[in-house]
């Protein structure tokens, strides 16, 4: 960057000045965010608003009523829970299940490289569609694997349409969507890992216990941080699965935060109360994401060094 | 690598043939009803074995759907041809906007680059609804609700902080050495730019541009929110077409494929770059 500076030649062309241009390269991608940021504040006016879309004429501001209010609210303690639950289940599961796998491909043969490409098909696939396949493979008339439930004893197993395995099934589909995302990275970290420590410890004769724990997964660690956070910052936040399989039902055993605020805007027109659900998530992720890109930073760094 | 035994063989094997089915199995299922009629989708036990039939897929390309109540006129190839227009638009308008922006952002370390740079990432992990519930607003007050126009500015939140996160590694990883000399021969900074760090940089952007248009295409809530029938893509169409009643569900099957198949075969095409992609280049692959 310095000898950028010492350079100073331009013999020809257009003449903005050093210091200008890049300001000038990255205008117009900021100016089309700039119009992102305006409605952003505008959320957070509105979450300390009283403002129903049905009576716009009793707008006003009620300051933090709209937060007070969750506090005795069970409607919002079930989606804060349900969110919660989804996001813990669902990372907590691809993680085991990606490393899993991940660990299953690691060695570079024809077959194994052939299987994590496909694999990565179902994360390719729009998450609301996926839903909409599970939706056919799960009906209750035709579904195959309401037909397969069957088979084990589980007659009228009625997935996503039932409060008591809605749940399970949307996790389900998230698993099937993106177990496949820390499937890949993991794989591409444990491809990358040094082989020294592993040819010395064979070479030692160290049970393979041992090797997993004390070498493959210390290693790993950075790799499994990023997936971790990256899976967790979607999931806390997510919409399209379940939305698209079950808009929130049955009941409100699925309203997760942003469905629920979701139905708040446009079925109950609550505008304030919708915001303030989307404030709050947005602290949350705001938060989770701030130690994400810490993190996150140190490892670019250090792929940048390797590559 | 060490050796294993034949019993380890065997369960790692096991192990992995119930992931591959577990994966694979709903597209070969959904694919394989998208070629059933109603009959045989409804037949107990369900049976691979059946006559295929290209009558779903027909019926979804002249837009007449005959059910139980008449025909249904359904503009799916409407949804479909929105999803290539919304995508394709948008990557280049985020090709456009972000590789100089990713250039500058990559050579010249300015004054609150790095904030500017964080503020575009942290659109990635913000709760799109936080922004799209007062944009609806806005957007009925500036004329934008249900145009292509607004759509493809709302898709920037995806498209763009990907290009530029995305195709900043690839500048930053091009020698300053090879511009510099060029810059001495008496090049402008933008002949500079654009004979030789575009070239070089060229396969990352290809990458990064195929990725955002795998984003762009597979969005959903964007869509849902601020179009209406008409400009929705094939991810919101898809769902007012389950909802519908008396659809025959192979129709339901060929409009999902029809719907994923251009991601499918993208991701297929492109799946070198995936990784570094899906980690905004956290993790080389």
């Amino acid at each position: 960057m310095a000898s950028t500076a010492t350079l100073r030649k331009p013999a020809s062309g257009f003449r903005i000045s050093r210091k200008m241009l890049p300001y000038v390269l990255s205008l117009p991608a900021l100016l089309v965010c700039i119009g992102i940021l305006i409605p952003f504040f505008t959320a957070v006016i509105y979450s300390f608003q009283r403002y129903r879309l049905s009576q716009p004429w009793a707008r006003q501001f009620n300051w933090g009523e709209n937060y007070l209010n969750f506090v005795t609210d069970p409607a919002f303690w079930n989606t804060l829970k349900v969110s919660l639950l989804y996001a813990g289940i669902t990372v907590t599961l691809e993680l085991l299940l990606g490393l899993g796998i991940a660990l299953l491909l690691q060695r570079r043969s024809t077959i194994n490289n052939f299987i994590s490409i496909m694999l990565l098909l179902p994360l390719m696939i729009a998450p609301a569609l996926a839903a909409l396949m599970w939706k056919l493979m799960t009906n209750p008339s035709f579904g195959i694997l309401s037909y397969l439930a069957s088979l084990i004893g589980l007659h009228d197993f009625r997935w996503a349409s039932s409060p008591d395995t809605a749940l399970l099934t949307v996790v389900l589909v998230d698993i099937w969507v993106y177990t496949p995302f820390i499937m890949i990275l993991l794989l591409a970290g444990l491809r990358s890992l040094p082989t020294q420590p592993f040819e010395a410890a064979a070479l030692d004769g160290v049970p393979r216990s041992f090797v997993f724990f004390r070498i493959t997964l210390p290693m790993l660690t950075p790799y499994i941080l990023t997936a971790t956070l990256f899976r967790l910052l979607d999931s806390i936040q997510q919409f399209d699965i379940i939305y698209a399989m079950t808009q929130g039902g049955p009941g409100n055993t699925l309203t997760v935060f942003q469905v629920e605020a979701y139905l708040n805007f446009f079925q109950s027109t609550n505008v304030g109360r919708s915001a303030a659900l989307l404030i709050i998530l947005w602290a949350i992720t705001y938060t989770l994401s701030n130690v994400f890109i810490k993190n996150w930073l140190r490892l670019r760094e250090r792929a940048r060094g390797e590559a | 690598m060490e050796t294993m035994s034949p019993v380890e063989r065997v369960l790692r094997a096991v192990a992995l043939t119930l992931v591959v089915v577990f994966f694979m199995f709903p597209i070969f299922w959904i694919f394989l009803m998208s070629f059933q009629t109603n009959e045989t989708i409804l037949a107990i036990p369900p049976s691979i074995v059946f006559s295929p039939t290209l009558s779903n897929y027909a019926a979804l390309i002249t837009g007449k759907l005959q059910t139980a109540a008449g025909t249904l006129d359904i503009a799916f190839m409407r949804n479909l041809g929105n999803s290539i227009f919304l995508s394709v638009a948008s990557v280049a308008v985020a090709l456009v906007l972000g590789v100089p922006a990713a250039y500058a952002f990559a050579r010249h370390k300015f004054k609150g680059s790095e904030d500017i740079a964080f503020t575009l990432l942290s659109f990635r992990f913000a709760p799109p609804l936080l922004v799209l519930l007062p944009l609806t607003q806005y957007f009925q007050w500036l004329g934008l609700s249900n145009t292509y126009f607004g759509l493809i500015w709302v898709y920037q939140l995806i498209c763009l902080p990907l290009i530029l996160w995305i195709v900043r590694g690839y500048f930053e990883d091009i020698s300053a050495d090879v511009e510099y000399a060029y810059r001495i021969a008496g090049h402008s900074w933008f002949a500079t730019f654009r004979k030789i760090a575009l070239p070089l940089a060229g396969p990352g952007i290809a990458a990064a541009g195929l990725l955002a248009f795998i984003f762009a295409w597979n969005n959903f809530v964007f869509a849902l929110v601020l179009a209406s029938a008409d400009k929705q893509p094939v991810t919101v169409g898809a769902l007012a077409f389950v909802t519908s009643s008396g659809i025959q569900y192979g129709q339901i099957a060929s409009a999902i494929v029809l719907s994923v198949t251009p991601t499918l075969a993208l991701a297929l095409y492109a799946q070198r770059y995936l990784v570094e992609g899906l980690s905004l280049g956290a993790v080389k692959g």
